[in-house]
């Protein structure tokens, strides 16, 4: 058969992560120290485990409500209401899914009709722009500047649009930079947005995240709730990566159309997941604190650590990512990445797989242990003291 | 104070300035509160966690269950400072349960401590039975692994 021809054109134009190859190839070598992950290195607190392994006990696993258990979105709607003060309603308002990432990607098939364009801030998260052209969607790059510590501004943002814009895609705290939108970020955006047929997907996954502020979303603003997709997910905050649990919160208009999608690909999120998920939401406060706690002192010691050796770097407020510049060695990211590997050993991702405009920095994660962190410093620093005599 | 001593006890070896970046504070405010516990007792010491197998192959650790009788006016107090007092005495800890005072020492063969525990330990006045158990292998020791740590087993996911 000829698979090319007979296959859709659209899947075979996703270009295939742009650093896969260079990954598979520190996989086959030694003594490598990875800064490239991004999920968090805690174990899943014990009494979501627990919740999970007393269900697989005590219950039958049998299908689930096609927008997630009620008792859990309920607990959703609280866990939004105390820690965001956005009010959703858990009947018609939100939709349980398989991560972050599904929710993502029902938004993008709920929203776009073919030809509409989807404004991606960018440096971001890999996946938007391929699911944008799943959906028959255009994506437009939306570059964000170092400068205004990669945060959207509204000049950026009104020049940006046109009449066929249908979406704006927003993720803050944010994947790779770790930057964060304060309540006086938005609101220049929100007067722009507020009289505009225009939807926001804020992706608010590393929302619990931040350091030294608290989360600001956009759907908090007058006239921003009816027109903002929330996505949310357990992976970051209680790290629950491999649960696979998400949610998305809407408009039930909204709502109503993605659940017949989720119905139809997916029937239901797994629900030892979303048993497991109550406890998290009902118990966990501590936990995640104490998450939090470590990750803010890993990403001072590194922020003092590039500091010392002269590299520039962004003080990120939020996620677990350091997204700092590699301009002064003059290599560009990928350059600079493959050879930190070969010389050092040490692997970490090039900042223009988040888009082009990231291609002079480099995105560290420090969802790693303090040890594992001092000898990679150590290494980064070595390998910087030879490149640039 | 408290996520100061939560540093210290994964790593009492950072520096002063290396705690001070981590806890958003001067390098001066980490060494006076640092003086301060130190001060007050709070912190009692610093020491070091080896893996024993390879700093000395003919090490030998024993955990030592002691019952004993508590004396009227000091309780345990007393006997326990005695055992402390032991050079070869690691730990001694009141415990509840089976048995009154829990004792951890080591030495250079199985010898020594069936010595120590024949001659010394069981003739104080005041122990009335003694239990000990020699340490095979240590996994992990005030939260550092001394095995092998757990192979990182994350992938690379953008």
């Amino acid at each position: 058969m000829n698979y090319q021809e007979l296959m859709s054109k659209r899947a075979q134009d996703i270009a295939p992560s742009p650093i896969r190859k260079y990954f598979d190839l520190a996989e086959t070598m030694d003594n490598v120290i990875s800064l490239g992950v991004g999920e968090p290195d805690f174990r899943t607190p014990w009494p979501i485990r627990s919740a999970a392994i007393s269900t697989l006990e005590r219950q039958s696993i049998f299908y689930g409500p096609n927008s997630g258990m009620m008792q859990l979105r309920e607990e959703i709607a609280h866990y939004m209401e105390r820690r965001f003060n956005l009010p959703y309603c858990p009947e018609n308002e939100i939709l349980v899914t398989i991560g972050g990432s599904e929710a993502v990607d029902l938004t993008f098939r709920t929203l776009i009709n073919p030809g509409d364009e989807v404004l991606i801030c960018e440096p971001s998260f890999v996946c938007y722009a391929p699911l944008v052209r799943m959906a028959d969607g255009i994506p437009v790059s939306l570059p964000t500047k170092e400068e205004n510590n990669f945060r959207l501004t509204a000049e950026e943002l009104r020049a940006a649009i046109t009449p066929k814009t249908k979406l704006i895609m927003l993720s803050y705290p944010n994947n790779p930079t770790g930057a964060i939108m304060r309540r006086e970020d938005y609101e220049p955006l929100v007067g722009i947005l507020r009289d505009k047929d225009i939807f926001v997907l804020s992706d608010e996954i590393y929302c619990a995240m931040t350091y030294g502020t608290k989360h600001c979303s956009i759907a908090e603003f007058e006239g921003m709730r009816e027109r903002t997709i929330v996505v949310n997910g357990f992976s970051k905050t209680f790290a629950m990566t491999g649960w696979r649990l998400g949610w998305m919160a809407a408009p039930a208009p909204i709502i109503e159309q993605a659940r017949k999608i989720h119905q139809y690909a997916i029937m239901c999120a797994p629900m030892i997941s979303q048993r497991a998920a109550i406890e998290a939401l009902r118990h966990c406060d501590a936990e995640v604190a104490h998450m939090i706690e470590e990750y803010d002192h890993r990403r001072r010691f590194l922020l003092e650590r590039f500091d010392e050796m002269g590299l520039r770097c962004f003080e990120a407020q939020g996620a677990f990512y350091l997204f700092p510049s590699i301009e002064s060695t003059g290599m560009d990211s990928e350059t600079f990445c493959e050879t930190l590997l070969h010389e050092e050993r040490v692997a970490v991702v090039p900042g223009s797989a988040f888009g082009e405009c990231g291609k002079n920095n480099i995105r560290i994660s420090y969802a790693y242990s303090l040890k594992h962190l001092t000898e990679a410093a150590v290494r980064i620093e070595r390998f910087l003291k030879k490149h640039r005599s | 104070m408290k996520e100061l001593l939560a540093l210290l006890k994964q790593n009492a070896r950072l520096s002063n300035a290396e705690l001070a970046a981590m806890l958003g504070k001067t390098e001066q405010e980490v060494a006076a509160e640092i003086a301060d516990l130190e001060h007050a007792g709070v912190i009692r010491g610093y020491s070091v966690i080896l893996d024993e197998e390879l700093a000395d192959r003919d090490a030998v650790s024993a955990y030592i269950e002691l019952k004993v009788t508590p004396q009227p006016d000091c309780g345990f107090d007393e006997l326990a400072r005695i055992i402390a007092n032991f050079e070869e005495v690691e730990s001694v800890t009141l415990m509840s349960g089976g048995y009154d005072l829990g004792i951890t020492i080591s030495g250079t063969g199985l010898r020594d401590i069936a010595g120590f525990v024949a001659q010394r330990l069981a003739t104080l006045d005041g122990v009335l039975s003694t239990r000990t158990h020699f340490v095979l292998k240590r996994y992990k020791e005030k939260g550092i692994f001394i095995l092998e740590e757990p192979d990182d087993e994350r992938g690379v996911y953008l």
